[in-house]
């Protein structure tokens, strides 16, 4: 069984780690999570970002969070990606695996994944 | 919603948004009936708004006029042949005792019954969202029950680390479903 030793050596393992988190965090995740998002599947998006974001060792630089309803419930799960000094990036119906590319290709890469942008739904 | 706990994700946000500082998630099991229980110390509503609240056109968003949580919920507990009801207490009412209960029942042998789903997805997914608030959870079945109050957690951590972090977050989840394989 998870023990709370385990929680308590999280603990130190974090206060370590205070020092290194002065990280930019000069980019923010946001998954819509109102009652559209979560019905068309925000909850496991949400989650792959979370998890790849962590595993991946963005976490210095990238911080993944929740919103209600953005207005465009048609086109849950929406994921908008904001980065200083750069344009709002608008990914829609998302899902786990593109979660996955976004976090590889635009995250990590720097190269906005154009296909699953709500231009590339509309157009 | 495809899973109950969708639903519950859905209406702990509602309290999330209600400033709540505590929210329980109560689920009990039994002889074929589910109890869901969501209570929170948030705003409350008031009455006028109370009585129309499960009508999709009542409302707190404003980016679209209509809100379907509550609705949901209750067509889900009722094509059970179950109920959903609630209760609130507006902080402009009682400024100490104020929050809102919600609570469905569930005849889990009806067809039409929504399964329970991943419960422990949806509250790891809330405590991310809200690493300030806390959060009573409890799952009860005839072989027993799963529990989780982050007010213990938080109180291991201590305030320098938040709950929202990846390893706080898996270990809770981690934590849960090892229980849920003992229920």
């Amino acid at each position: 069984m998870k023990s709370l030793e385990e929680l308590q050596a999280i603990k130190m393992r974090m206060k370590d780690r205070v020092v290194l988190r002065e990280g930019t965090n000069d980019i923010r995740v946001v998954v819509g999570m109102a009652t559209c998002g979560i019905a068309a599947g925000a909850r496991p998006v949400l989650n792959e970002f979370v998890r790849d974001v962590a595993e991946e060792g963005l976490s210095s630089k990238v911080t993944v969070s929740q919103t209600g309803c953005i207005g465009i419930c048609q086109y849950e799960p929406v994921v908008e990606v904001f980065e200083a000094g750069k344009e709002k990036v608008t990914y829609v119906k998302m899902d786990v695996d593109k979660a996955k590319d976004v976090v590889e290709k635009h995250l990590k890469g720097g190269q906005v994944v154009t296909e699953y942008t709500i231009g590339a739904y509309q157009s | 919603m495809k899973e109950l706990s969708l639903n519950v994700l859905d209406i702990a946000e509602n309290s999330a948004k209600a400033r709540a500082k505590l929210i329980e998630i109560l689920i009990t099991e039994k002889e074929n009936v589910l109890t869901l229980v969501i209570r929170d110390d948030g705003c409350g509503m008031e009455e006028e708004f109370l009585k129309n609240v499960t009508d999709p056109f009542t409302t707190t968003r404003t980016t679209r006029a209509v809100g379907m949580g509550l609705p949901l919920l209750k067509l889900e507990a009722e094509q059970t042949e179950g109920y959903m009801e609630i209760r609130s207490v507006s902080e402009k009412v009682d400024s100490e005792h104020h929050g809102t209960e919600v609570k469905a029942v569930f005849h889990t042998d009806h067809i039409d019954f929504t399964p329970p789903g991943d419960m422990v997805s949806s509250l790891v997914t809330l405590i991310q969202g809200h690493p300030d608030i806390d959060f009573l959870f409890r799952y009860e079945t005839e072989k027993g029950e799963a529990e989780c109050d982050t007010r213990e957690i938080r109180e291991v951590l201590g305030e320098d680390v938040s709950l929202a972090e990846y390893e706080v977050i898996s270990w809770i989840e981690e934590n849960l479903r090892e229980q849920f394989t003992l229920i």
